[in-house]
């Protein structure tokens, strides 16, 4: 019996299984044949359908008197906006309004993503105490966050900030901040000359603390003995920009908000649907992140916490030091997923009125009727969102791998 | 006399030692190192804190009848609000005649769901019967049919209209997410390239998105004249949604099935179809039922996203129930009872979750 010819044995089964030399090479019974009938068949099929709700939509569009196309963008807008953070006003444009609420709705985002892995990373650690109390605490404060709807919690947490009392009776954390029904007024600080001094000192010292940390670095592997960094760092963060500011021969200024008549002016104001919304979400979010962050420390082998111990590290060090890093491999993940959903969900901000891309976009498809086009561009924003998320994470979790 | 009070003092005498070694380990735990004993402190007095004022609000204080004066009077929460209202939060704007239709309708979907847990009635029977409970509820709820009035879907509400919409949104993303799995791990290039970008693109834009399409564009596409109602439109945006969802879910069990299993299939003889219903989505389906419980939770929490096209479901009720006059000022006592509410069904499906996972791999626990 003659060897089979090697193209033959490298081939997969499909292969094997038709074609005999003496079968025409599309016969009906070859896999990739039937392969490309099922895919021209399924493919027909769909051209079908998107025929006929393209003719109906068409039919649909000139019935209305629709005008297909992106020339809308261009045109006055016309109405106003609660909150922006980039200038706008009602003399501009619909493709500026929509970028208002890509801007918004990033702004939630970020602040929130920030927010939740501060509040997840310390809650997942407090969540694995020893103290059974603080651990049981932690607990439901997990269970109530996961098993609530979030829609439900923003209109709590909104119908809570708007029962506050009046801007006459603020109630008022710290000095200069202020919380009442009109939202949250904190105090900003003037840029003037000795702000510019003191914000150039301090990236001055955030350069400085690198050095220095490579430098311990170094100085630690030569010698086996850690100088005393942080101190250090402490000292050239706090020191470096009052001494910029001092040189300056100006003084700090803060803008406090300062009541008048019903409302406050000055200093930096955040609206109450957005500290509605901002609460809701991060707490909501947070109480996911805590889970993650749990079973990403409890996925690093017990063997570590020993070997650190017997190695004299104090337990502060051992989880900033030795598990942490470890543990971030398991979480960065599901993490990640956690911060599209909250980006996605801040799309609920159209519930409590926060002028997010999702309600600006309902807002200008109530005018122009453009729907196709207004929904084709939040779809567009929301997608690039997700994947600029993804592949940053994605980024980071390849630099945090094992290597 | 001693040899009968024996055993009694041995037993006493060692549940007491029990309990004191108990209590020094508890205090040890709670108060072994003065953070330790500082971290205890602060949580007894915070939650202490936190009982006492919700004691006094929904218990000492509260109301549990009466109007709204006697319930500002009493000060705490007015209870009496849910009371008066409690009908309301399930039947919404179902017409008040009819309503013993509805109660008959949410009876056969409680006997129906609550027949679903028990993981012995898992048959084709079960399907066969869900198929017949829902068109029974269908005709039930719309009426139509032998001298039962009709009730248009845009007057269904209330609590009936999340359990329809949820279990309805299971019914029909099942399928369509299996689909798309199988779709998914398709060695057909064009299926398998429209699978993930359907998927990809639903799971990434905002569930509202998807409700503002179907609320807004899918009309756009339907032929002329036909008019669909706005929870048809919601069943269908919650059906991609879902399905998105759960094709993921499936798809980590499809790949979970080590090649042995296809290549002994294919050894019997049996074909892609065979292969698949026979051999590998018994198995895969079995492995992804926790996370199919979890996408179920998600899912029915997001049913209250129908609110945003003007779908009235539960919380829907709860929002409407705020603006009547008689009752104002009350929105907390509302948001607490539905927050409950969800919260019971929710942390119960989730607690079923995790008994499944038990009840289902009893290797892992021998």
């Amino acid at each position: 019996m003659p060897a089979l010819p090697p193209e033959i044995i490298a081939s997969n089964v499909a292969d094997i299984v038709a074609p005999t030399p003496s079968m025409p090479r599309f016969h009906r019974s070859d896999p990739r044949t039937r392969r490309l009938i099922y895919q021209g068949a399924f493919f027909l099929v769909l051209l079908a359908a998107g025929f006929y709700f393209g003719s109906n939509a068409a039919a649909n569009i000139a019935r209305r008197g629709l005008e297909l196309g992106f020339a809308f963008l261009g045109r006055t807008a016309n109405f106003a906006i609660g909150e922006t953070i980039i200038s706008y006003s009602p003399a501009d444009s619909y493709g500026r309004a929509l970028l208002v609420g890509a801007a918004n709705t990033l702004m939630v985002a970020i602040v929130g993503c920030v927010l939740t892995t501060v509040l997840g990373v310390a809650l997942g650690i407090l969540r694995l105490s020893t103290n059974p109390l603080l651990a049981r605490l932690v607990g439901t404060y997990v269970e109530l966050g996961r098993n609530i709807p979030l829609l439900l919690q923003l209109f709590f947490w909104y119908s809570l900030v708007t029962r506050l009392g009046g801007a006459r009776d603020a109630w008022s954390p710290l000095p200069g901040v202020f919380v009442s029904n009109r939202g949250l007024r904190a105090p900003t600080i003037v840029a003037n000359d000795a702000f510019a001094y003191a914000l150039g000192a301090l990236v001055l010292a955030i350069v400085l603390c690198v050095i220095v940390k490579r430098w311990a670095e170094l100085r630690q592997a030569a010698t086996g003995k850690r100088p005393p960094v942080l101190a250090v760092m402490l000292a050239v963060l706090g020191g470096l920009p009052i001494l910029g500011g001092l040189a300056s021969g100006g003084s700090l200024a803060l803008d406090y908000p300062q009541l008048q008549g019903f409302n406050f002016t000055g200093g930096m104001a955040l609206s109450p649907e957005f500290v509605a919304l901002l609460t809701g979400l991060t707490l909501y979010t947070t109480a996911f992140v805590t889970e993650i962050v749990r079973t990403g420390i409890q996925a690093v082998p017990h063997g570590q916490w020993e070997a650190s111990r017997a190695l004299g590290l104090s337990s502060g060090r051992i989880m900033r030091l030795v598990i942490l890093p470890q543990a971030m491999r398991v979480i960065i993940p599901p993490l990640t997923s956690q911060y599209l959903n909250l980006t996605k969900n801040s799309s609920l901000a159209v519930a409590i009125g926060y002028p997010d891309l999702i309600s600006i976009s309902g807002t200008v498809i109530n005018q122009t009727g453009q729907a196709l086009e207004v929904i084709f561009i939040f779809m567009a924003i929301y997608l690039a969102i997700s994947l600029a998320t993804s592949a940053g994470m994605n980024l980071l979790n390849n630099r945090l791998g094992l290597r | 006399m001693s040899a009968v009070f024996a055993p009694s003092t041995m037993i006493t005498s060692t549940f007491a030692v029990r309990l004191r070694v108990r209590a020094l380990g508890l205090a040890k735990v709670l108060f072994g190192t003065w953070l330790n004993g500082a971290i205890t402190i602060i949580c007894i007095a915070l939650v202490g804190w936190l009982c006492w004022h919700a004691y006094v609000w929904a218990w000492r204080d509260a109301a549990f009848s009466g109007n709204s004066t006697q319930c500002r009077a009493a000060g705490g929460a007015c209870w009496a609000f849910i009371r008066a209202k409690l009908a309301f939060t399930i039947y919404g704007v179902y017409p008040f005649e009819e309503r013993w239709r509805a109660a008959i309708a949410m009876a056969i979907f409680a006997a129906m769901i609550g027949i679903s847990f028990v993981p012995r009635f898992w048959h084709a029977r079960l399907l066969a019967m869900w198929i017949v409970a829902l068109a029974l509820a269908f005709m039930l709820l719309r009426g139509g049919i032998a001298e039962l009035e009709i009730v248009p879907m845009r007057n269904w509400s209330g609590m009936i209209v999340t359990i329809w919409l949820a279990v309805l949104s299971l019914a029909f993303s099942y399928p369509v997410g299996l689909a798309l799995a199988l779709g998914r791990t398709s060695e057909l290039t064009l299926i398998r390239y429209l699978s993930i970008g359907w998927i990809e693109t639903v799971r990434g834009v905002p569930l509202i998105s998807i409700l503002f399409v179907a609320s807004i564009v899918f009309p756009l596409f339907m032929p002329e004249g036909l008019e669909v109602d706005n929870l048809v439109r919601a069943q269908v945006a919650f059906t991609a949604f879902g399905s998105a969802y759960l094709a993921e879910v499936f798809r980590a069990g499809l790949q979970a099935i080590p090649a042995g299993q296809y290549e002994a299939a294919s050894a019997l003889g049996l074909g892609y179809w065979r292969t698949m219903l026979l051999i590998v989505m018994p198995q895969a389906l079995k492995l992804v039922i926790p996370p199919q419980v979890n996408t179920f939770i998600a899912i029915f929490k997001d049913t209250t996203l129908i609110l945003v096209i003007g779908v009235f479901d539960f919380l829907g009720a709860i929002k409407a129930m705020l603006s009547d006059t008689d009752w104002l000022g009350f929105a907390t006592e509302a948001y607490v009872f539905a927050a409950a509410i969800y919260f019971v069904i929710c942390s119960g499906m989730s607690a079923y979750s995790k008994y499944l996972e038990r009840e289902l791999s009893p290797e892992k626990n021998r």
